[in-house]
């Protein structure tokens, strides 16, 4: 990839210069450079994910330019940012179609505001160079502010201003951090950084201050409640991406960053994590329980799926933290199904409160369907994506701490509850309300959006090999930087004494269970 | 003597343009606005290029009062360049009321701004700073029909003088208890012991430096004048006098008063924090967009008083930067104010009148949304960099708290500059609009500067380095 413009370049570039061509060409114009401009990205980002090489070097793809003097051009990729580009590529397209019609005022802008976002969530996951990180990692505040402030709902100004100044606080004190990180190593190259050892002193402060940022943006509980107002506020395509990718981006930071640059800490202020985790698995599970609003049911469904996703990378083991990383890319995959399933029946009814609907299976069977699968997949129903992360994860954290495992299960438990409630209330019972009688089932565009959802989503839960190759290498990589500061876990899980028969197969079971049996 | 002559050309050519301008518009007549005005340009464009000819010069003049080195003429580069856009953006905005006394002051003020900036000595400080300030005060008052143009000029001199007087107290005590009024003499006694007379003559010269900059506690003259002020003359006092008081500061700091750290050091830490968040807190109930902006000048001030109370090459450096950039973001803002008028042609200042611009002014609102971002420093916009610089040559001085304070309170700052981007994306079309009177002059500054402020600005970092660099390596 030496020498001229790279592949990561190329993806970055054609949003961008799509962007402005949207400001100038039209409303209906507009629509289509931004649908084709995201596809020709979703191409790139296949290509990429063919040519990715599998068990080869830690970074792939690799470009550097030596063009800010004090900072570089510096991309490159892992498994890890692979997948997660992978997902802000597909779900990109399938953002622009939601908007097709649901958007009529200022079409250009809007659509320039999304391929902007695109930028720069693929940037963040792209960056190999601490700076650069933290340019499209701000970056992102503009274009939703926008998004939320112009598009939203009623209440969107506040929103917007919450969203926007809440995310900010957090992030400058990652900055603060970064400063310092860069003045003690000397570099702003992430990959030298990842294997740089901070004195343990330092790193608690560091620690502190990236967690300050990036539990905000997860969002974890109590700094979460930008969420649900930004969600509600937010025009269907603009809920979808910030659950989509957006909050992956504070799980991505964590074991991007912290968990590897500051293992020590992280060790040591594992008990945070767990604690506030374990607090916001039940806490906003019973809040999603009691809502009327189904955007902010959903949204509180995601911080408490996010909530499973710290505690499983804090597990510090392969399975907690792949099945972490699983269900951040099924969760992009899902609450961005679900988003669009309310905005489906929003734009035929104009009203989000569940008591409003009802019986919709009669009238609308094929929505149903998918509204069905998705639900399930939330839950976590094996043979779709949750089961698989949800799964991985909770082996992990048990391993870690059978009370954090306890406790995240009974958040899965209450998952399924509020998550059956809602599909009953909507999609069950009689269809006695004549304006809901009168709404159509699914037409081309939305069948063209929730088909590839729910064929990820199954594909995910029938065979995630296929996402969880390229970032095993990855997260061994981690594990084996955190194995050092790893405290030993409370479960005591002892390998069973296998029959003395045959010896070349002892050994190899031997070794696969030395990781629990400490 | 005469050799000196040679190595202040900038000024030379200053003080014949300027009074050339004058002639020019005492014979000719005020109505020749474009003979005076091509002559306060031309002059100011020989002295920018005289500046140039002279750099990598480093040299005293006068018997070692005056300093002709890279650091000074940074500071003139950018005061030339800001008086520049002063004089060309203003016949339109004065339409019959343009005289030949508006671009001579200016040239003035620039005379005095150069002269501070490259003082070495407390008395060539003193005037320098009298020679811009006088001409300032009556800039201020230019329409003199209009009340609140009269206000402000009589305000701002008023307690502008008050000022003078506590610089020229402080003065006078350095000179007593140290014997001289050059910087290197006085650096040198204070390195030894303080006495309290030093003590409170540092106090004094810093709380007289304070009011040119408009740090708090020593602001409240800015939101009036800036609000009283003709736009033009606003833009100027936001950007060139700006750029020449903090020069100075940093020249008096650094040179002057290096050794004597602890002295000055918890001063310049003191303006720096209220600065920034009394400038943040101060603009959030403003209405007006001129004072809105004279707040934010306050907490941008503050921030470069971050880079200068790190007292390091580097924290200067990113002074100068931030230096570069502010003037860049402030003149593209005030330049869009000046666009805006009513139907009938009168002046829009208040920000609800701005709703819904971004409807039927969409070129507009994005620059002015990326001249407030960049005022913010959200990145990508360039105005992120000059922050960051402050903020690693604080944490690299050991002033972490006062980078976290600092960046802390910039989140205050970053709710006002996106209320007026709610107000102008967000909110609906008032029936009133607000039409746009530029022309193609302002209309490509404005252009030009905001698409450097959106990223493209980052290409031009390793050029501001190497001259930032070059210019701050002169004090240390």
């Amino acid at each position: 990839m030496s020498g001229g413009v790279g592949l990561l370049s190329l993806m970055l570039a054609i949003p961008a210069v799509a962007a402005i061509v949207c400001l100038f060409v039209g409303d209906r114009n507009a629509r289509l450079v931004a649908l084709a401009a995201t596809l020709v990205d979703f191409a790139f980002g296949c290509v990429l994910w063919a040519r990715f090489d599998i068990g080869g070097a830690q970074w792939q793809f690799v470009e550097r330019a030596d063009l800010f003097g004090r900072f570089q051009w510096a991309l490159g990729i892992d498994g890890m940012a692979l997948m997660l580009i992978m997902l802000s590529v597909f779900l990109m397209p399938l953002c622009i179609l939601a908007s097709w019609d649901a958007i009529k005022s200022r079409v250009g802008l809007y659509m320039a505001m999304f391929l902007i976002m695109e930028v720069v969530m693929i940037g963040v996951f792209m960056a190999q160079d601490l700076l650069l990180f933290y340019i499209f990692f701000e970056a992102g505040l503009i274009p939703m502010y926008f998004i939320i402030g112009i598009w939203g709902g009623a209440n969107r100004k506040y929103a917007a201003f919450k969203f926007f100044l809440y995310t900010l606080l957090g992030s400058v004190l990652m900055l603060i951090a970064m400063i310092a990180m860069i003045a003690e190593a000397g570099t702003t190259d992430i990959p030298t950084l990842l294997n740089y050892n901070f004195p343990p002193a330092m790193q608690t402060w560091l620690w502190l201050a990236f967690f300050a940022s990036l539990a905000v943006k997860m969002p974890m509980w109590p700094v979460h409640t930008w969420l649900p107002d930004a969600h509600v506020q937010a025009p269907t395509a603009g809920s979808m991406i910030l659950a989509g990718v957006l909050l992956k981006l504070g799980a991505y930071g964590f074991i991007r960053f912290m968990m590897p640059m500051f293992p020590d800490a992280s060790a040591q202020l594992m008990w945070i994590v767990f604690g506030l985790s374990m607090i916001a698995v039940v806490y906003t599970s019973l809040i999603a329980l009691v809502q009327s609003d189904m955007k902010k049911l959903i949204a509180y469904s995601s911080v408490a799926h996010m909530a499973i996703v710290t505690a499983g990378l804090f597990a510090f083991n392969q399975q907690g933290i792949e099945g972490a990383l699983i269900i951040m890319l099924s969760h992009g995959v899902v609450s961005a199904a679900l988003f669009f399933c309310v905005g489906v029946i929003y734009d035929r009814l104009h009203t989000r409160e569940i008591d409003r609907y009802g019986g919709l299976a009669v009238n609308m069977p094929a929505y149903a369907i998918f509204f069905m699968l998705f639900t399930m997949a939330s839950i976590g129903l094996p043979g779709t994506s949750g089961f698989v992360g949800e799964f991985l994860s909770l082996a992990g954290i048990y391993e870690a701490s059978s009370w954090v495992a306890f406790v995240c299960t009974t958040g899965i438990i209450l998952g399924a509850a509020y998550m059956l409630y809602l599909y009953r209330r909507v999609v069950f019972g009689e269809l006695t309300k004549d304006d809901v009688k009168a709404m159509p089932d699914l037409n081309a565009r939305e069948w063209a959006i929730l088909a590839p959802l729910a064929a990820v989503a199954l594909w995910m839960g029938v065979y995630p090999e296929s996402f969880l190759a390229p970032m095993r290498g990855d997260v061994t990589t981690v594990v084996a930087r955190l194995a050092p500061a790893k405290p030993a876990g409370d479960a005591h899980l002892a390998a069973g004494k296998p029959k003395p028969a045959k010896a070349h197969g002892e050994a190899a079971h031997g070794s696969a269970h030395a990781g629990g049996a400490q | 003597m005469t050799a000196d002559l040679a190595l202040i050309w900038p000024e030379l050519i200053l003080t014949i343009g300027g009074l050339i301008t004058l002639m020019l518009g005492t014979f000719l007549g005020d109505r020749q606005v474009g003979i005076y005005q091509l002559s306060a340009l031309l002059t100011l464009a020989a002295a920018a290029a005289a500046v140039v000819a002279l750099f990598g010069v480093n040299a005293t003049v006068f018997s070692g009062t005056l300093s002709v080195d890279s650091f000074g003429g940074f500071a003139k580069l950018l005061i030339y360049a800001a008086s520049f856009v002063s004089i060309l953006v203003a016949p339109r905005f004065f339409t019959g009321g343009m005289r030949a006394e508006y671009p001579t002051l200016i040239l003035f003020a620039a005379l005095g701004m150069g002269i501070m900036a490259s003082s070495r000595d407390l008395m060539t400080l003193y005037v320098g700073l009298e020679l811009n300030s006088l001409a300032a005060y009556v800039l201020a008052s230019f329409m003199r029909t209009d009340d609140r143009s009269s206000e402000a000029g009589l305000k701002y001199f008023v307690l502008g003088a008050l000022a003078s007087g506590m610089l020229l107290y402080g003065i006078s005590l350095l000179y007593g208890f140290t014997g001289t009024t050059d910087f290197a003499g006085i650096a040198k006694v204070l390195g030894g012991d303080l006495n309290i007379g030093l003590i409170f003559g540092i106090v004094f010269v810093l709380a007289g430096l304070g009011f040119k900059i408009s740090a708090v506690p020593f602001h409240m003259w800015t939101p009036d004048v800036y609000e009283g002020a003709p736009t033009p003359v606003t833009t100027f006092f936001a950007s060139a006098p700006k750029v020449a008081a903090m020069a100075l500061m940093t020249r008096v700091v650094i040179d002057a008063m290096g050794p004597a750290v602890g002295a000055w050091q918890q001063i310049i830490i003191f303006l720096a924090l209220a600065s920034i968040i009394l400038g943040a807190v101060g603009a959030v109930g403003q209405k007006n967009i001129k004072r809105l902006l004279a707040y934010s000048s306050i907490n941008n001030v503050g921030f470069m008083l971050i880079g200068l109370a790190a007292g390091t090459q580097a924290g200067v450096e990113g002074l100068l930067t931030y230096l570069l950039v502010y003037m860049v973001t402030t003149i593209g803002a005030f330049l869009i104010v000046l666009q805006l008028r009513d139907p009938y042609g009168n002046q829009v200042e208040s920000i609800p009148a701005l709703a819904g611009l971004s409807q039927y002014r969409p070129g507009l609102a994005a620059a002015m949304s990326v001249f407030l971002l960049s005022l913010a420093g959200i990145p990508p916009l360039f105005g992120f960099w000059p922050k960051y610089l402050v903020f690693e040559a604080a944490v690299n001085a050991n002033l972490v708290p006062l980078a976290v304070a600092g960046i802390v309170a910039s989140v205050i700052g970053a709710f006002y500059y996106i209320a007026i981007i709610k107000t102008m994306y967000f909110d609906d079309k008032l029936d009133v609009e607000v039409v746009d009177g530029g022309n193609i002059v302002e209309g490509s500054i404005v252009t030009v500067s905001a698409l450097w402020l959106s990223v493209i600005g980052y290409l031009f970092i390793p050029v501001l380095a190497a001259m930032s660099a070059n210019a701050a390596s002169v004090l240390f």
